[in-house]
């Protein structure tokens, strides 16, 4: 699967749409990935999981500037994504089939928040680009 | 078997009624087709479907994705026997359709993801939460006959 120019104007038109929200709309997708899918909490026995979390907000964050920054190398996603690829293999080891989750509850925020913009054109742009970074992060373990 | 809470039947039952069932089915099938290309290969005969706009404003697919998420209503209306409800459907899929059940689940993400940007705010975590599950019930129902 490749990324089109047109993909990746898509998903940077997406991203300064988004703005300084990233945070809120990756805490917000996080939330609803652990609601909705709740096999996901496995993988955070150690967070207080509750409403309006510090923990996540901050994890949120992280998972929104992750994002952003793979937005910025959009050309060369695995030198960008490198360390949390390896981070992801060997340390995470977060099963493979949970990045769709939460590739679709981040599809499923960005679409409630920006509806005018989430065009079925941009959704298949950023579906695409969300299953790159789930690849990429994938891609050292085994 | 999956289990809907009298909250959960009520959420769904509320959002149902203010659905356009018309237009959001041709968003529906539409943004599958565009979003998933690959599911094209059961619409050979839908005509032009070269492109996000050809798609979307392509009768057959608005006319389709009607039909398809009228028969969903009948999932709203029974959700205590999913299977049930459809059974013949499953096996019509299965036998002449020959639908991969893959497909239903990523129409019912489709579709969840179109309810996100209808209602907004008010499609909250635990409303969408209601809504996976019957997404899930009724694409696990479509692939119950399958053999």
């Amino acid at each position: 699967m490749v990324l089109s120019p047109a993909d990746k104007t898509n998903v940077k038109g997406t991203w300064s749409k988004i703005g300084n929200h990233s945070a809120e709309y990756g805490a917000e997708a996080l939330e609803r990935m652990f609601i909705n899918f709740p096999s996901t909490k496995t993988y955070f026995s150690h967070f207080d999981l509750g409403h309006g979390s510090a923990q996540i907000k901050g994890h949120g964050k992280k998972v929104a500037d992750a994002l952003t920054k793979a937005v910025g190398h959009i050309d060369n996603l695995p030198d960008a994504l490198s360390e949390l690829s390896d981070l992801h293999a060997h340390k995470l080891r977060v099963d493979p089939v949970n990045f769709k989750l939460l590739s679709h509850c981040l599809l499923v925020t960005l679409a409630l928040h920006l509806p005018a913009d989430f065009t079925p054109s941009v959704h298949a742009s950023l579906d695409k680009f969300l299953a790159s970074v789930s690849t990429v992060l994938t891609s050292k373990y085994r | 078997m999956v289990h809907f809470t009298a909250e959960e039947k009520a959420a769904i039952t509320g959002l149902w009624g203010r659905v356009n069932v018309e237009e959001a089915g041709g968003e529906a099938l539409g943004r599958l087709l565009v979003v998933y290309p690959w599911t094209q290969r059961f619409f050979d005969n839908f005509g032009n479907l070269s492109s996000p706009s050809a798609i979307m404003g392509n009768p057959k697919v608005k006319a389709h994705g009607k039909k398809v998420l009228t028969s969903f209503g009948d999932a709203v209306k029974n959700m205590d026997n999913l299977k049930g409800a459809f059974a013949k459907l499953s096996e019509l899929h299965c036998d002449k359709l020959h639908v991969d059940p893959e497909n239903f689940r990523l129409l019912g993400n489709v579709l969840v993801i179109i309810l996100a940007s209808h209602f907004g705010r008010e499609f909250t975590p635990e409303l969408q939460a209601a809504w996976q599950k019957l997404v899930a019930g009724v694409a696990t129902a479509l692939a119950h006959k399958y053999h």
